[in-house]
């Protein structure tokens, strides 16, 4: 079981937390098209490399950032949300 | 034959144990596995194969001897080369038909040529006679037999940390657990055999001074603070980031190590020549675990078929155990000059190089009397007219290795094939994994111990202790394997996999019919899969494979070893659940009441509450009934309850709901809708106004704990001004239901209840039985009626009173199923069961509740589309004819349309008050008005008639929830 450390409570085995997805910027509500938005709701990459990720650390209700390399399947760093530094 | 005491034998001489085997009587000694007691009783044949039921021995002594299994009563598939005999035992052979001696399948290997390799493949293709097949395979093939009156036994799983893991401990494992523990790492070392020592204890070469090695490395490692030795315990696998299952007899050891260093050794393979299976005929090292570990003398006059330095080893331990040795045959061109071999011939022993055995010779009870030697050339071809037989009952093979490096293939090591090894070998290990001894194709005993040091200080470093110095490790020079340790014969029986009695000849006709690729050949021929899973078999066929495709063992590669490394029982892996199950805190009270309670998400809730007497069905109307004519009470405590505090509150929930809530009255409440951003319903609830920058909203029972995850979330996201608290476990929540209700609830508080004071959908704090509460006057069931939200604590008390001032009004409790009931009659959705992942509100006529105009919430953009778009269904009311008495449809029954599906049931019930079934359903938007007739397809395939109407079913315009003058 892989293991995945919460900014606030430490190391804990992933069976603790919950995946939510990457972080992808919505475009413009407004000004976008329908088939713009429709590829941001529906289309994900899937593509091997860095991503950054919402992650929440179920018991404590945390929620936080990791940095997962999906290609060599390695978390690289975790934070909290705007405290990227 | 028991040989005198041996320096570190496994034996407790003073007991002698009994049992029987086969319905005959035997004795050996404590700590006798149940082969060496058998084979030192002189029981040389101990099982029957797989396929042809031809009669084996002893072959490992390892733990992969699958045709030496016995049933043990209930335990079937014991492995009686490692499995200590107890007194009492009584054990028979598995996969025999009448007994070992006269197996009656023993004759089948005369028909093998009517079992070609693939055999399963071919027979199983003819649909027509696979019953046939099946039959008569089910009968002969399989282990032992279970008995269904075996208790089921679930283990609880332990849970252990460690720095540094060590997997075998063996020289190398040792000596690396030592290196790690110095350097101040808290080590574990398990080795899956009943002592430590490995192959220090037993690969002796007839020299007493070389086990001191080992001994001294043992003694340590025992008395070391940091170290704790895990004896009868083997590794079981290798998951992500260190994680390793311990198995030993009692149970499972989840284990999470920093680094984990894997000195599993190597399993000896071996050789392929006609009737190599013969009772007698060993690997070497299984001859040198019988004498150094069981003091079992193998045979008393032995062959050795060597390829590398051990195999002179086994030749002086035989000839030190007391065993004639009447010759050594070396596969390769030339000895190379040891003083193992110069010993050897100082012993009269005669050494022969570039000799390989032709083929083994049976008695008359199938068990070895002899052997053909045979001279072979460069390529491993027979010498034609070089054959000579030589008399003997014992013939060891050492003539190669197969790395124990399963484990590191789960991690990911990338491996690489050693042409001077002739194995394959770590070349890229994972991060926090390390190698070590054989499995790292270091074989001589003193680079073991180095590189297990150098390995020792590498895993400590990992974890954080000291730092990986430089440990000199000499290379190997002379290859532990040979490169083609197979002899052809005309007439087969050369086998290849013990488990599965596959031959030589197999592999060739494999590769023929196309299966050239390992992965296409394991399957093909099932080679590697039986109980040792190749662990004796897939480096031969890989060899054989290479050879006939013209390829490197490299190029042919390698097939996946999957956990766990040994069988595991079940009994092992059923340890205990961790799904959390919620009770509400009225759940006792339910209980004492005789609810029948059904699982609601986590939650257990009273499905409802059984009456002596009256069937199920019966209980649920009268519940229900109560609600509609007097009054009733519900536990709705499982609700999500949340609140959020703040000046941007209002906000907050303007984003996450579909409709507005800046707009609301303190003291009101509304109808709330939760999308997901492709404008699926996803959640609903009620929010109450409790100030102007306090709101309490409830949210689905199931739903409760992803809504509030996905709230926090948000509100990290948007970093409003406001907090969010869950209140779902530290409220008790219960609805007050029907037209007595307000008279009930009236005797225990002096809040005001009149319509003009606390009107339909408001909330209200007060004191209700001198418990603080919020309440909230709601109409999901269609009836007057108080839903009262308390500190769980106060939940009993609450209920207590409430059931007691209804007494006279004829109060009593109803459960799930009769809520379901009541809110269908009201033409009231369930979100999840009237909805699925694709329903938007549109389709469930929620338009009123979706405020476009707002700046955002969550799915506004995908729900602009959605409008504009034609509607594809649309939930409605339907109801069957009104004396319909036939089979009645379920919920996702389809609804067929002139041949096609055009939509299906979510919800149906008879509803007493109605008089007819009543239901929703998904229908086709052309077939939305009522009275349009349709028909639903039940699961006998028949059609039953219904018509579309209007909702609520029962009491259309909401009068039971107003105060009529």
């Amino acid at each position: 079981m892989k293991l995945m450390t919460c900014p606030m409570n430490g190391t804990r085995p992933i069976s603790e937390f919950a995946y939510w997805g990457e972080i992808r910027p919505a475009p413009d509500a407004d000004t976008c098209t329908d088939d713009q938005w429709a590829d941001y709701v529906f289309n994900r990459n899937g593509a091997p490399g860095v991503k950054k990720e919402w992650w929440c650390h179920t018991p404590s209700n945390t929620w936080f950032i990791a940095e997962r390399d999906t290609e060599k399947d390695k978390v690289l760093r975790t934070y909290l949300h705007g405290e990227d530094k | 034959m028991r040989l005198p005491a041996m320096p570190d034998e496994w034996l407790d001489r003073s007991r002698t144990v009994r049992f029987r085997f086969e319905g005959r009587a035997f004795e050996g000694v404590a700590g006798d596995s149940i082969a060496s007691a058998l084979w030192a009783a002189g029981q040389r044949t101990q099982g029957r194969s797989f396929k042809y039921h031809r009669v084996r021995g002893i072959l490992s002594a390892a733990n992969h001897d699958v045709n030496v299994m016995v049933q043990d009563g209930q335990k079937l598939n014991t492995r009686g080369d490692v499995v200590a005999v107890r007194e009492g035992m009584d054990l028979t052979a598995v996969n025999t038909f009448g007994g070992l001696a006269k197996d009656r399948a023993r004759h089948l290997g005369m028909f093998a040529r009517f079992l070609p390799v693939g055999f399963y493949y071919k027979a199983f293709h003819n649909k027509r006679l696979f019953p046939m097949w099946e039959r008569v395979f089910r009968r002969i093939t399989g282990l032992g037999v279970v008995d269904f009156s075996t208790p089921h036994i679930r283990t609880a799983k332990r849970y252990d940390f460690c720095d540094v893991l060590v997997i075998g401990a063996g020289p190398s494992g040792l000596s690396a657990a030592l290196s790690a523990a110095d350097a101040g790492a808290r080590v574990v070392i398990c080795d899956e055999n009943a002592r430590a020592g490995g192959s220090g204890l037993y690969q002796l070469g007839g020299d007493a001074v070389r086990r001191q090695h080992t001994r001294t490395l043992l003694d340590r490692v025992k008395s070391h603070a940091n170290i704790r030795l895990l004896e009868g315990t083997y590794a079981g696998a290798y998951y992500a980031d260190q994680w390793v299952p311990l198995i030993d007899a009692d149970r499972m050891t989840k284990m999470r190590a920093k680094a984990v260093i894997v000195a599993s050794g190597a399993f000896e393979q071996p050789a392929v020549f006609r009737n190599n299976d013969l009772p007698g005929v060993m690997n070497g090292s299984a001859m040198q675990r019988l004498i150094y570990r069981y003091a079992v003398k193998p045979a008393g006059n032995a062959v050795v078929l060597a390829a590398n330095a051990d195999g002179y080893r086994v030749a002086l331990d035989l000839i030190a155990a007391g065993a004639s040795v009447a010759a050594v045959l070396d596969m390769r061109a030339s000895v190379p000059p040891s003083a193992q071999a110069d010993a050897l011939r100082a012993k009269g022993v005669e050494i022969l190089a570039g000799h390989a055995v032709y083929e083994a010779h049976a008695d008359g009870k199938g068990e070895l009397a002899g052997i053909t030697a045979c001279r072979i050339d460069g390529s491993g071809r027979v010498v034609s007219g070089s054959q000579r037989r030589i008399a003997c009952d014992g013939l060891a093979m050492s003539t190669g290795w197969a790395p124990a490096a399963n484990l590191l293939y789960q991690a990911g090591t990338k491996m690489r094939f050693d042409e001077l090894l002739q194995q394959f070998v770590p070349d890229q290990l994972p991060e926090g994994v390390f190698a070590c001894g054989r499995v790292n194709g270091v074989f001589k005993l003193e680079s073991r111990i180095a590189d297990g040091q150098r390995a020792g200080l590498a895993a400590a470093a990992h974890a954080g202790h000291g730092t990986a110095g430089s440990v000199d490790v000499p290379a190997e020079t002379e290859s532990p394997s040979h490169a083609w340790p197979i002899v052809a014969h005309p007439d087969g029986k050369n086998f290849v996999d013990f488990d599965e009695d596959l031959q030589v000849k197999d592999f060739e006709n494999a590769v023929q019919e196309g299966y050239d690729n390992i992965e296409l050949l394991k399957r093909f021929s099932t080679v590697g899969m039986g109980p040792s899973q190749g662990k004796h078999s897939n480096m031969t066929a890989l060899r054989i494979l290479a050879r006939l495709t013209g390829k490197s063992p490299q190029q042919v590669g390698t097939t996946t070893a999957r956990p766990f490394f040994h069988p595991v029982p079940l009994s092992h892996l059923a340890g205990r659940g961790f799904s959390p199950q919620r009770h509400s805190p009225l759940h006792g009270r339910h209980a004492a009441l005789g609810a029948v309670f059904m699982q609601a998400g986590a939650w257990e809730r009273p499905e409802y509450y059984a009456v002596e007497g009256k069937s199920r069905i019966d209980c649920i109307r009268e519940e229900a009934r109560r609600v509609r004519t007097a009054v009733a009470l519900i536990d709705v405590g499982t609700l999500g309850k949340l609140e959020i505090r703040g000046p941007q509150a209002a906000e907050f929930l303007n984003r996450c709901y579909t409709g507005r809530y800046d707009n609301m009255k303190v003291g009101a409440t509304r109808y709330a809708v939760m999308c997901d951003e492709s404008g699926v319903l996803s959640d609903e609830g009620v929010v109450a106004r409790i100030a102007e920058d306090v709101f309490y909203f409830t949210t689905t029972s199931s739903g409760a704990a992803t809504v509030y995850r996905e709230l926090s979330r948000l509100n990290i996201e948007w970093k409003l001004d406001c907090g969010l608290i869950n209140l779902t476990g530290s409220y008790s929540a219960m609805n007050l239901a029907g037209p007595a209700s307000r008279k009930v609830l009236a005797q225990l508080t002096d809040m005001d209840l009149s319509s003009a004071a606390f009107p339909y959908l408001a909330v209200r704090s007060g004191s209700v039985a001198g418990i603080p509460v919020r309440m909230m006057r709601v109409g999901f069931v269609g009836e007057w009626g108080y839903e009262i939200h308390v500190p769980a604590e106060y939940g009993p008390t609450l209920w207590d009173a409430l059931m007691k001032a209804g007494e006279s009004a004829g109060i009593g409790p109803f459960g799930v199923e009769a809520q379901r009931l009541l809110r269908l009659e009201k033409g009231h959705l369930i979100v999840s069961q009237d909805t699925d992942g694709l329903t938007n509100p549109f389709e469930v006529g929620m338009d009123w509740a979706v405020k476009l105009d707002k700046p955002f919430f969550t799915g506004k953009r995908s729900l602009q589309i959605v409008k504009k778009m034609p509607l594809k269904r649309k939930l409605v009311g339907f109801r069957l004819a009104e004396n319909y008495s036939g089979e009645v449809p379920k919920e996702c029954h389809l609804i067929i349309e002139n041949g096609d599906i055009a939509g299906r049931v979510t919800s149906i019930s008879w509803s007493p008050h109605v008089g007819r079934y009543i239901g929703l359903a998904f229908v086709l938007p052309s077939m939305t008005e009522p009275g349009t007739p349709f028909s639903i397809r039940i699961t006998d395939g028949s059609m039953v008639a219904a018509e579309v109407c209007s909702t609520p079913f029962f009491d259309p315009k909401d009068e039971r929830q107003k105060e009529i003058e």
